[in-house]
């Protein structure tokens, strides 16, 4: 047996993480899509040194002009540039995006684990209220957190949060259910593990293939609420370059100039696909049933 | 013999089934009742066919299922109501090794992490080098080589796998290892291999093993003594040669008329048993076996048989030796 193997010795060692990578650099969409938020996200941290304008320079001689050398997207009602407020604006959506669903992820996993290693009580009292949320449409559930705590972009963020917890909860306690009484994790618990140890060496890595997925696909969905909940006025506040903002305040002037409305909607689309697209290659990349 | 290691008294494994919301709840008796010990140094065989309730009875002497009653004593300790913070420092000495090596090892995790579990569990391991020299130490030992370490399950053979297994299990040099079926799910050719692994390691570390299996003759190879279980309770417990030279139950006759000789020319009478094995939520009330014993007779459907003695390393629990 020993003997075997010498030949392969040499072969590269396929790690989980090698594999995964190996089956995502073979989905063509999900690695341009990854190549162009990569992009918006460096965009978005060099803001400074992307942006020609500041965010508040207004300059009334320039209102409402349409794009050109001087101003790439134009400029808006008050002869601010498009083009540098939206490359600001990706630094507010993509901090929604990230900080608020990450916040969730992590909140949605410890009670996931929780409710399905423990059961009983604690199980039903998590699910329950994970239930009731579930039970508005997402949306209708962010504007009523909102309209509650009164707008702002804090509340918006903790909106989010509220909604996307109680995904990643089921997630995660669907997968530990399904592992508590697996044979390895059973092995661990033989040889003296503690709950911790087994919660969170064996249980939540089989979780985190899903969860990345959701992830990914959660951030595209959050920039969207962000986005609707300022577009309806109950997130940032003017002057805040906050791209749903800016589609808000371009509808008086949508048949005047159409690039005032279309350059932040566009942003907001294609930043939301590329999560969406990312999120579908990494679903496809993760799944085991899936095999090249 | 030397010293009892584990002395199992009275051991109960009952499952709930409740039919239905308004059904009576009902009991699998997985494990009813049974007494055994094993001493130091031995190796000591479980046999009997699927339901018997003989890989429910390993769980439950390391309590990965807690019992429903009964005492387990191990080394001369009460370990039957120890929590689970207690029963750490038990693990120490007390180890499994499981029968699926497929499903027995996380397959996230790097072979180096699998067999270091244990040390990092039991706070044994000093520093990321020694772990790593203890890590290719135990793989040696095994049978593996050092560059397995960084690899992952699922590039090694079941045989390999169950060595990775054994290795994990030896790591904090346990004094029992509970072996729940560890070759079933090998090759045969397979099987000798890891067999012969296990015999040396007892050897070579003075180990004690409870062997779980149902074949008869990977039993008869590895064991000292072989405890024979039907339908949660042993039958016949004895020497091997003893065993398989002059079985005294029925039920262990029929087993052994069986096991197939690898020699056409041996014409063996077989003693073929009527009927399946009795549903365990309903046991036969009596002896449990006497629904299908042939030599079955009025008092065995009414007085679960006592334990006899009919030597000092032979015990059978049947009324034909009233």
């Amino acid at each position: 047996m020993k003997k075997d193997n010498k030949t392969d010795q040499n072969t590269d060692i396929r790690t989980p993480f090698s594999e995964f990578v190996r089956k995502f650099k073979k989905q063509k969409t999900a690695v341009a899509a990854s190549i162009v938020l990569l992009l918006i996200v460096l965009i978005a941290i060099f803001a400074d040194f992307v942006a020609q304008y500041g965010i508040n320079d207004y300059n009334y001689s320039e209102m409402l002009q349409g794009p050109s050398a001087k101003h790439l997207f134009g400029t808006d009602e008050f002869g601010r540039d498009i083009f540098s407020r939206i490359v600001y604006g990706a630094r507010i959506s993509l901090a929604i995006g990230f900080g608020a669903v990450s916040l969730a992820a992590i909140l949605g996993a410890i009670l996931g684990l929780i409710s399905g290693y423990y059961g009983g009580i604690v199980d039903s009292i998590i699910m329950r209220v994970c239930d009731v949320l579930f039970a508005f449409p997402g949306l209708i559930l962010a504007i009523a957190i909102v309209a509650i705590l009164g707008p702002g972009l804090y509340n918006v963020v903790i909106a989010v949060i509220v909604f996307r917890t109680p995904t990643f909860a089921r997630l995660v306690r669907g997968t530990t259910l399904q592992m508590k009484d697996s044979v390895y994790v059973q092995a661990a618990r033989s040889l003296g593990a503690s709950d911790a140890r087994l919660l969170f060496t064996h249980i939540l890595p089989s979780a985190l293939p899903s969860v990345i997925v959701q992830y990914s696909i959660s951030i595209g969905g959050s920039i969207m609420t962000a986005a609707s909940l300022s577009f309806l006025g109950m997130g940032a506040a003017p002057p805040t370059p906050e791209w749903g903002l800016m589609l808000s305040n371009a509808r008086t002037y949508v048949f005047m100039c159409w690039h005032y409305a279309v350059f932040p909607g566009l942003a907001i689309f294609l930043t939301v696909l590329c999560f969406n697209l990312v999120g579908d290659g990494l679903r496809s990349a993760l799944d085991p049933k899936l095999t090249d | 013999m030397s010293e009892v290691l584990l002395n199992v008294e009275n051991l109960c494994q009952y499952y709930k089934v409740s039919k239905g919301l308004f059904g009576k709840t009902q009991y699998v008796k997985a494990v009813d009742g049974v007494n055994f010990q094993v001493y130091k140094g031995e190796v000591f065989g479980i046999v009997g066919e699927s339901g018997c309730g003989k890989s429910t009875l390993g769980k439950t002497i390391c309590k990965l299922i807690e019992p429903t009653s009964g005492k387990i004593e191990f080394e001369g300790r009460d370990i039957t109501n120890l929590s689970r913070k207690e029963m750490r420092e038990v693990r120490k000495d007390m180890q499994m090794v499981f029968q699926d090596p497929y499903a027995s090892l996380n397959p996230r995790m790097s072979v180096r992490n699998i067999v270091a579990e244990p040390l990092k569990i039991h706070g044994l391991d000093a520093g990321r080098q020694e772990t790593d020299k203890k890590v290719i130490e135990l793989l040696q030992k095994v049978g593996l080589d050092s560059y397995h370490a960084v690899r992952y399950p699922h590039e090694f053979s079941g045989g390999q796998r169950q060595r990775i297994g054994i290795a994990r299990a030896i790591a904090i040099n346990p004094k029992l290892i509970i072996a729940d079926e560890p070759v079933s799910a090998l090759d045969v050719s397979i099987q000798s291999q890891v067999l012969n692994l296990m015999n040396q390691l007892k050897r070579e570390m003075g180990l004690t093993y409870i062997f779980v299996a149902h074949d008869l003759s990977v039993v008869e190879h590895i064991s000292d003594r072989v405890g024979v279980m039907y339908l949660g309770n042993f039958v016949e417990i004895a020497d091997k040669e003893s065993l398989y030279v002059n079985p005294l139950h029925p039920y262990t006759q029929a087993l052994l008329s069986a096991v197939p000789i690898p020699d056409p020319t041996i014409k063996r009478e077989r003693i073929i048993l009527q009927g399946n094995i009795p549903s365990p939520l309903n046991a036969p009330k009596g002896c449990k076996f006497h629904t299908r014993c042939p030599k079955c007779m009025d008092i065995c459907a009414e007085i679960p048989p006592e334990k006899k003695q009919v030597d000092k390393t032979h015990c059978v629990y049947c009324h034909l030796y009233d």
